[in-house]
């Protein structure tokens, strides 16, 4: 073989190797093209697709689709002045691009049910009259029904449901981590009988036809809840169900608690309500790995000492943290059977476990049965963040927050970070 | 001719999505002082940094930048780099409802005066000087002065 023929063969297989590397790449973008565009960056179970149905609408919170599928949701800020935003898909290609506002005021909860439409600000609940389209009538003239609760910058969306007896449940959380005299602050002992307690720190009920409602009308329903955002009236066994945030900075107390211990306690829960509950916040906190409401310690706990035994215990335990801001019970008929009256929650994603990485920015799923959890809770949807470093950095591109459902069945998920709003459907 | 040009072209594509991907550059150790800031000695960067992963890590979080709507970012923001004296004041009474650069936020920045003159001057120095943030150090004499004006 002499020098020329050894190029040239070189060459050629070069050439060879080229085009199938060309072949190989541009196979490589169009499968993940592909995927990428069914699932919209997201991985979940066999079988689910996802799209961005709209884009950069603000910071959209909860959320609530009409029968014939139109979208209302609830901005965290104002866009254009307005806080309440309705989409609308006119030319039925998926996208929702018609968009119109209302509202002049921020906030979280919002909920559709009986031809009206019930949005609540930081410090009070509205009520919109819909039309046969569960179009709102008179978006500039909704019905207080509810005002002046407590709203301290800490915690102050209020979240709202319906039951199916003319009364709707709030959420007011405590403006405050742990009822320290000094909020947050190391060495700052806790507030004996909690002040904060009296109007915050629980769920209230009130009327959903009864104007200008505050606390003298409304009844304590549960209290001991820090702060609850996501909740959901489980028609199964006629119960409220909330997802509390558990407290924050138990490095705090050093002595009980490494940055490790800090970072995992206490769980995310899931508690089933029934009238005059108490969850314990802020005397107790439940730890998952003891199984048990261990006493705070700023109220003379060690990490150890078990909590009162009156406080209720939760349904359901989630790793620390991780924000849950969004709750539903599955009642369509798109997604196999096994989802069937379970639970969906969307968790925000997680901050206070710095310096250990953040967790979250996923929608998880909980199978239930005859109103009860009847199994282990698993990652539904991931992905949000972007990339596992934008999770454990807390940097995430997505935020989960509020979840509903459509008409047919699919699964609708804000993102109040960038503003996107997902659909999650599944092909048999 | 057309092979290379779309090999190229496919190349350059993944380049960039990689580039896309990268981590944003790692933040440049604030050794050398500038002109500006009287030399930081490494010793003091130590100790301002493990007061920092003590008491502030959680809120401000490892890079300085907060949480969005809730803890404020640190970095490269009027109060950081400005006069010292108004800095001193946040850590000894701490700061709430105060809006910055045009945001809110939601959570309480708890007073720090448990710290000593020194932890505060150490953690306010590291402060300065990461993140991205270039500025003078902070002495325990500064602070005590802020401390005992009342
Ligand atoms: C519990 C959470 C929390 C902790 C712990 C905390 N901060 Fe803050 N910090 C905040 C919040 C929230 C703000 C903004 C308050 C406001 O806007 O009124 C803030 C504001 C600041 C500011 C002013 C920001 C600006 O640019 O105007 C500085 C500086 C600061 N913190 C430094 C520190 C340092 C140093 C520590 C540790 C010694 C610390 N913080 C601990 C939550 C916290």
């Amino acid at each position: 073989m002499n020098i020329f023929e050894k190029l040239d063969y070189t060459i050629l297989n070069y050439k060879i190797n080229l085009s199938g590397a060309v072949i190989g790449c541009a196979l490589l973008a169009l499968v993940s093209h592909q995927t990428k565009a069914q699932t919209a960056g997201l991985t979940m179970p066999a079988g689910f697709k996802a799209e961005i149905i709209a884009e950069n609408t603000g910071r959209p919170r909860h959320i609530t689709v009409t029968k014939k599928g139109d979208i209302y949701v609830k901005l965290f800020r104002k866009v254009d002045d307005k806080g309440i935003l309705m989409l609308q898909d006119k030319d039925g290609d998926g996208k929702y691009e018609s968009r119109t506002s209302f509202g002049n005021y921020i906030g979280t909860g919002i909920y559709l049910k009986d031809s009206y439409l019930y949005a609540s600000s930081d410090e009070g609940v509205f009520r919109y009259k819909l039309d046969a389209n569960e179009h709102v009538i008179n978006p500039d003239k909704p019905d207080t029904l509810v005002k002046g609760l407590v709203s301290r910058r800490q915690h102050e969306t209020k979240s709202l449901v319906l039951d199916n007896d003319g009364n709707m449940y709030v959420n007011i959380g405590a403006p405050s981590n742990s009822c320290q005299v000094n909020d947050r602050q190391p060495g700052s002992p806790g507030q004996v009988n909690c002040p904060i307690l009296e109007t915050a720190g629980g769920i209230w009920q009130f009327k959903i036809d009864k104007m200008n409602q505050s606390y003298a009308e409304g009844v304590r329903y549960a209290t001991g809840l820090r702060n609850v955002v996501g909740l959901d009236w489980n028609k199964q066994n006629n119960a409220l169900f909330v997802m509390q945030h558990g407290r924050d900075q138990l490095t705090m107390f050093p002595e009980y608690y490494d940055v490790k211990q800090s970072a995992e306690l206490p769980a995310e829960c899931m508690y089933m309500i029934k009238q005059g509950d108490n969850a314990g916040w802020p005397y107790s906190y439940y730890d998952p790995f003891q199984k048990k409401n261990i006493l705070a310690p700023e109220y003379g706990g060690d990490g150890k000492k078990e909590a009162d035994s009156k406080f209720i215990n939760p349904v359901a335990a989630f790793p620390a943290h991780m924000a849950p801001n969004g709750l539903l019970f599955y009642t369509g008929n798109m997604f196999p059977e096994r989802y069937k009256n379970g639970a969906f929650v969307a968790f925000h994603g997680s901050w206070n476990r710095a310096p250990e990485p953040q967790k979250g920015f996923l929608v998880a799923f909980i199978p239930f049965k005859d109103g009860k959890p009847s199994g282990e809770w698993e990652t539904f949807a991931d992905g949000f963040s972007g990339s596992p470093e934008k999770t454990a950095s807390g940097r995430a591109d997505h935020k989960p927050c509020g979840l509903a459902m459509g008409p047919d069945g699919a699964l609708y998920v804000t993102d109040d970070s960038k503003g996107a709003i997902y659909k999650i459907s599944y092909n048999k | 001719m057309k092979r290379i040009s779309l090999t190229l072209l496919i190349i350059s594509v993944f380049i960039s999505v990689i580039a896309q991907t990268k981590k944003p550059v790692a933040k440049k150790p604030a050794s050398k002082a500038n002109a500006a800031s009287a030399a930081v000695s490494p010793a003091v960067m130590e100790r301002g940094k493990v007061v920092y992963n003590t008491y502030c890590v959680a809120c401000h979080q490892p890079d300085g930048g907060g949480v969005p709507s809730m803890n404020a970012p640190i970095v490269k923001t009027p109060h950081v780099l400005g006069a010292k004296p108004a800095l001193i004041d946040i850590i000894l009474k701490g700061m709430q409802g105060v809006d910055i650069l045009g945001e809110s936020y939601s959570n309480v920045m708890p007073a720090h005066n448990f710290l000593t003159n020194q932890q505060i001057a150490d953690v306010l120095t590291y402060v300065r000087n990461n993140f991205g943030n270039k500025a003078s150090g902070v002495t325990a004499a500064e602070v005590a002065a802020v401390r005992n004006k009342k």
